[in-house]
């Protein structure tokens, strides 16, 4: 998957100086264990970022802090403009702002796609119903599948559940969107479909933290691979240099493990 | 095998074989009674044994039911027609039908709790098959206001009354949610409360007597209809109290969760009987002195709150099954905690829990007749009192009993039928 | 857009008592706690009021007071010029007694009927679906009326067994069913007969041991001693010897019929055995869909994996089944013997003295202290069900160990 000058320049045109999120010296502890020590990250609006590392070092843990899902105990987290602070509203906000995907999807079984997708952008951002229902019938056309839109989740296959979950989190419009090990979950020969989604939606230039083992993925729309271990950010580069030329120990032994066959 | 080669592996079928039917001993009567009846020496014995019990169970029963006696006005009468063959009694049911169904409930109003009971299922209808019209869950809200009025009578002013403030409570909560969940309760309880208020003073003690029908007694209510009454009003009114205690056993405040767990936990570890005991002689005690609570408010006030804590049980067991998944992407979605439960997690805990409530529930109707024991005249008070005390029915007991006991295994065994229905419904719903 | 700067310092805003995720809590514990403290100071100012109007107090000095009624069964020594707490306790241990009973016959019934739903004799399962069904669905009060009445009503009285020409008969010569109760023998420990209960709980223990021995041997050596017909002569041989060596120091005292009335051997009267038989049949039913939920959960896969290495049936039963299975029958099995120990309560309905009679009944009536008999009568409920909860608790943490 080499990266020809033109796709490379593609990747760089929607960053801009803007900072999307920045994280300063942020810890987290799990009762005693230390599961993010001295986190700095600075996203700028419109870059893609792929967090990898090994299971366990804290990548999972690190974006559910983003979006207060988890509590951080130590340092500051600012997204789109809002300080994360245990107020109520402001961790509203950034709810509304940034948008989640999940490794098991978490459809809402008992609703169907429609409503799935309208759900929150009729309670929470209070937009009617019949709008709510258009922006929703848009969002699943762009993933592909406007037809399920009256089904229920449990009768869809896996790589659709996905996509529908990717565009349940579009419809509130979100400026920041966090995947978590968005393809884990699925057969391999849904991956792709998921992944097309999210290639399609990188190249709009929304911003992006995944976390995910699809390095083809990061080599494709990255512009910069983070990789941690033991709750650390180890090393992090453009991803053509972070697969050529790994400079830490660490990230030489995963990739080879990951790579390696 | 005559196609392929001594060592040869490849093999290519040319011709297919047609399918054929089994061996002809395989098949029929004969085959499913050697196969279920007597497959083993032991099954053998089993089948024997059971055949035995079947027939002198029969033979003890259908005499009894076959020589019935159903058209006479005394047990003594009975025996005289009966010759000392044996023989069922059944003229007391004949006779006193309308004492074990209505208790004292005054013979010329029986249309009005039968109307009720009537309307009761066009009201619970909607609940249970989601198929039919929405627009009849409106008749669903305002069943338990007519019912009151057709069993127990007087003015439709009072019943009316606390409708109307239970609506405008409910247009209050739909002006004031839009900004938050607690304001709407909180708002629409003040403004129910404060209707209810006013108009009791209006109406006063005798409201005008408009539609007014006789008024019955909450004492002359008895029969099957008091255990009716006791068990659909208790098990509707203790599920908001049970979900409304299940959220506390679970919420993360501890404060809370300490009140609702030692509540669950001190109803469920003492028997209904005590519970009634409270009612009966002790609940008055804590009431206000001048209130004179009825005791059927009374016992309803105690089995509710019983039911309730074995619903909480119930539908934690719910809220516990969901995947925690389900609370983060309601929460990553930046729904509130209010939002949350009553859109994502509610639903999908409750359906989960459905079995679990009917299984009270039918336990809950099988216990409405303990009040039996605190001398209220249900199914069996009835039975016990009134019916059995009378030297024309003096030492019947089967008859009687064998009534009540076949009128609780048809409520209860096809509600029981239902629900394991439904779980099917929803277990191949949206798959 | 960027707020790279310092946080605003934080300053207390009283917004941020309803805002903030770290005060929110306790303001909202605070107004429920205030709630409850206005509910409970309600009820409680009401009682006040209402005492002081009826001129009452709160007092358990009766307890202490004599209770002047008499108790039908009493397993500890009792008469009516014993104090009401004496009473109670006699109605405590019968509730108990019932309870005991109960229990035991519930498991054995429905662990029958269970394992027997699932048979694939067809008119047998059915037979235990139907009863399954029926005792399900029908209340247990309306049970121990019916058992109630076929002691009272359809069994002979005493004077039926009188005659020649008798009416009824004793089973064995050893049992009297009568409408005033079971007549059984009693059995009378003459000197030595000690020594023959220890020889028989000896012999339990070599059974155990002996077990213990043969599946060591079996790890050890891989030889497999025979189990059952070893087990079965050490449970009957050395107990039976030990009986007729000492010249059978443990004899029967059959009842007997003398004017009009049995005399000898213990009478079990009507209404425990209404109650007993009521609470075991209609808790054998529940069970016994415990048990059938519990064998089935164990999946099928698991009975053939086992069949696949060669175990035989009986060893796959007891090494894989059943392990497995009485770890989902087990909880709901508890959770029964609490129910049946509730459901116990309704002795007072066909007069049998548990607490509920003694206590909850009498007791109440004579002194009318409402508040402080029901008060008890609960917390005696509630402890049971605390201790009955408490070993449910340990096994559960038991199984969950071993699950590692």
């Amino acid at each position: 998957m080499a990266m020809t000058d033109e796709a490379l320049a593609r990747k760089d045109a929607n960053v801009s100086d803007e900072v999307a999120i920045s994280i300063e010296n942020m810890n987290k502890w799990y009762g005693t264990f230390h599961v993010l020590r001295d986190i700095d990250l600075t996203v700028y609006r419109g870059e893609r970022i792929v967090i990898c590392g090994p299971s366990g070092s804290g990548k999972s843990t690190l974006i559910r802090c983003i979006n207060a899902l988890e509590e951080h105990q130590k340092g500051r987290i600012v997204v789109d403009g809002t300080l994360l602070s245990s107020d109520i509203k402001n961790i509203d906000t950034i709810r509304s702002e940034v948008g989640m995907v999940f490794q098991h999807f978490n459809l809402f079984p008992h609703l169907t796609i429609l409503e799935n997708c309208t759900l929150a952008p009729i309670w929470v951002r209070k937009i009617p119903k019949k709008e709510a229902e258009e922006t929703a019938m848009h969002f699943l056309t762009k993933v592909k599948i406007p037809e399920q839109a009256n089904k229920y989740p449990g009768q869809l296959s896996g790589g659709q559940q996905q996509r529908v979950a990717i565009a349940r989190s579009l419809c509130m419009r979100p400026r920041i969107m966090l995947f978590d090990e968005p393809t884990s979950a699925l057969d391999p020969e849904m991956i792709k479909e998921v992944l097309d989604t999210m290639i399609e939606l990188a190249e709009e230039g929304m911003t992006m933290l995944c976390v995910t083992h699809e390095m083809g993925f990061a080599r494709q729309v990255a512009n910069r691979v983070i990789f941690m271990d033991d709750g650390q950010i180890v090393e992090q580069n453009e991803p053509e240099e972070f697969f050529k030329n790994p400079k830490s120990d660490r990230t030489k032994l995963f990739l080879s493990q990951i790579l390696g066959h | 095998m005559s196609e392929m080669h001594a060592h040869s592996v490849a093999f290519v079928r040319e011709t297919s074989i047609p399918p054929s039917p089994p061996p002809a001993a395989e098949t029929g009567a004969v085959k499913w009674v050697r196969e279920n009846l007597f497959s083993s020496v032991t099954n053998s014995i089993l089948t024997l044994l059971a055949l035995l019990a079947v027939y002198s169970i029969l033979s003890l029963i259908l005499p009894w039911l076959l020589n019935g006696i159903w058209n006479t006005g005394s047990r003594r009468e009975c025996l005289d027609q009966l010759q000392g063959q044996v023989g069922g009694c059944f003229s007391v049911l004949t006779e006193r039908w309308h004492q074990l169904i209505f208790g004292r409930y005054p013979i010329d109003s029986y249309w009005r709790p039968t109307l009720a009971f009537v309307l009761m299922f066009v009201a619970i209808a909607p609940v249970l098959f989601s198929a039919l019209p929405r627009k009849m869950l409106i008749w669903t809200g305002l069943f338990p206001f007519v019912a009151y009025w057709l069993v127990w009578g007087g003015s439709i002013l009072s019943p009316l009354a606390v409708l109307i403030g239970f609506v405008i409570g409910y247009l209050v909560y739909r002006k004031l949610v839009d900004q938050s969940f607690a304001m709407g309760f909180i708002g629409g309880l003040i403004a129910t409360v404060l209707f209810w208020w006013v108009s009791g003073l209006i109406l006063g003690e005798d409201p005008p007597r408009v539609l007014a029908l006789t008024p019955v007694e909450s004492r002359e209510i008895g029969g099957f209809m008091l255990n009716m009454i006791l068990g659909v009003t208790c098990v509707s009114l203790s599920l908001p109290l049970g979900i409304a205690l299940a959220l506390g056993r679970q919420s993360k405040m501890p404060i809370i969760r300490i009140f609702s767990v030692i509540f669950i936990e001190f109803i469920r570890g003492v028997p209904l009987i005590t519970l009634l005991f409270v009612a009966n002689v002790v609940l008055a005690y804590f009431l206000p002195p001048n209130a004179n609570f009825d005791i059927i408010v009374r016992v309803m006030i105690m089995i509710t709150l019983f039911a309730a804590a074995y619903i909480a049980e119930v539908i934690r067991g719910g809220l516990a099954a969901l995947p925690r998944g389900q609370y983060e992407a309601a929460d990553s979605l930046g729904l509130d905690y209010s939002q949350a439960m009553r859109l994502i997690i509610l639903p999908q805990a409750l359906k989960i829990s459905i079995p679990g409530i009917v299984n009270v529930a039918v336990g809950l109707f099988k216990d409405t007749t303990l009040v039996s024991v605190i001398s209220m005249f249900d199914l069996v008070g009835i039975i016990r009192g009134p019916i059995v005390s009378v030297t024309e029915w003096q030492g019947i007991y089967w008859e009687l009993y064998g009534f009540a006991a076949l009128l609780f295994f048809v409520c209860c065994y096809g509600i029981s039928q239902y629900s394991q229905w439904l779980e099917r419904q929803l277990q191949t719903d949206h798959r | 857009m960027t707020t790279l700067t310092d946080p605003p310092v934080e300053s207390f805003r009283l917004s941020m008592l309803l805002n903030d995720t770290r005060y929110r809590g306790y303001t909202l514990q605070f107004i429920a706690l205030i709630l409850i403290f206005l509910f409970f100071g309600w009820l409680i100012s009401n009682a006040i009021q209402n005492l002081a109007d009826l001129g009452q107090d709160i007092s358990y000095e009766f307890l202490g007071e004599a209770a002047g009624y008499d108790i039908n069964q009493q397993p500890i020594p009792y008469n009516s010029q014993d104090t009401h707490f004496r009473a109670s306790m006699v109605g405590v241990l019968n509730t108990l007694i019932v309870a005991f009973l109960g229990c035991l016959t519930a498991t054995v019934l429905g662990v029958v009927a269970g394992v027997l739903r699932l048979s694939n004799n067809w008119i047998v399962s059915k037979l235990m679906a139907i009863y399954v069904e029926a005792f399900r669905n029908v209340p247990v009060l309306i049970w121990i009326l019916i058992i109630f009445s076929i002691m009272t009503v359809s069994l002979p009285g005493p004077r039926d067994f009188r005659g020649d020409d008798a009416t009824a008969s004793m089973l064995f010569d050893s049992f009297a069913f009568t409408n005033r109760g079971v007549y059984v023998p009693r059995p009378i420990w003459e000197a030595g007969s000690w020594l023959v209960v220890v020889t028989f709980l000896l012999s339990v223990l070599a059974i155990i041991l002996y077990r213990r021995y043969a599946t060591k041997l079996l790890y050890d050596t891989g030889r497999l001693l025979p189990t059952f017909w070893p087990s079965l002569a050490l449970f009957f041989v050395p107990t039976l010897l030990m009986f007729f060596i000492l010249g059978r120091p443990i004899g029967l005292e059959y009842p007997e019929l003398r004017g009009f009335n049995f005399q000898g051997g213990i009478q079990v009267r009507g209404s425990l055995i209404a109650l007993w038989f009521a609470l075991a049949i209609y808790t054998g039913a529940f069970i016994a869909e415990n048990v059938r939920a519990g064998i089935q959960a164990i999946s099928k896969g698991q009975t053939e994996a086992a069949a696949s290495l060669g175990l035989r049936p009986n060893r796959i039963m007891s090494l894989v089944i059943l392990p497995q299975a009485l770890r989902v029958i087990i909880p709901p099995l508890i959770s029964q013997y609490l129910n049946l120990t509730k459901n116990s309560s309704l002795a007072i309905a066909v007069g049998y003295m548990d607490v509920t009679g003694t206590l909850g009944g009498i007791t109440l009536n004579q002194t009318g202290r409402a508040i402080e008999t029901v008060l008890l009568l609960m917390l005696f409920y509630l402890l049971i069900s605390l201790s009955i909860s408490a070993v449910m608790n340990l096994y559960n943490n038991a199984v969950k160990l071993k699950e590692r």
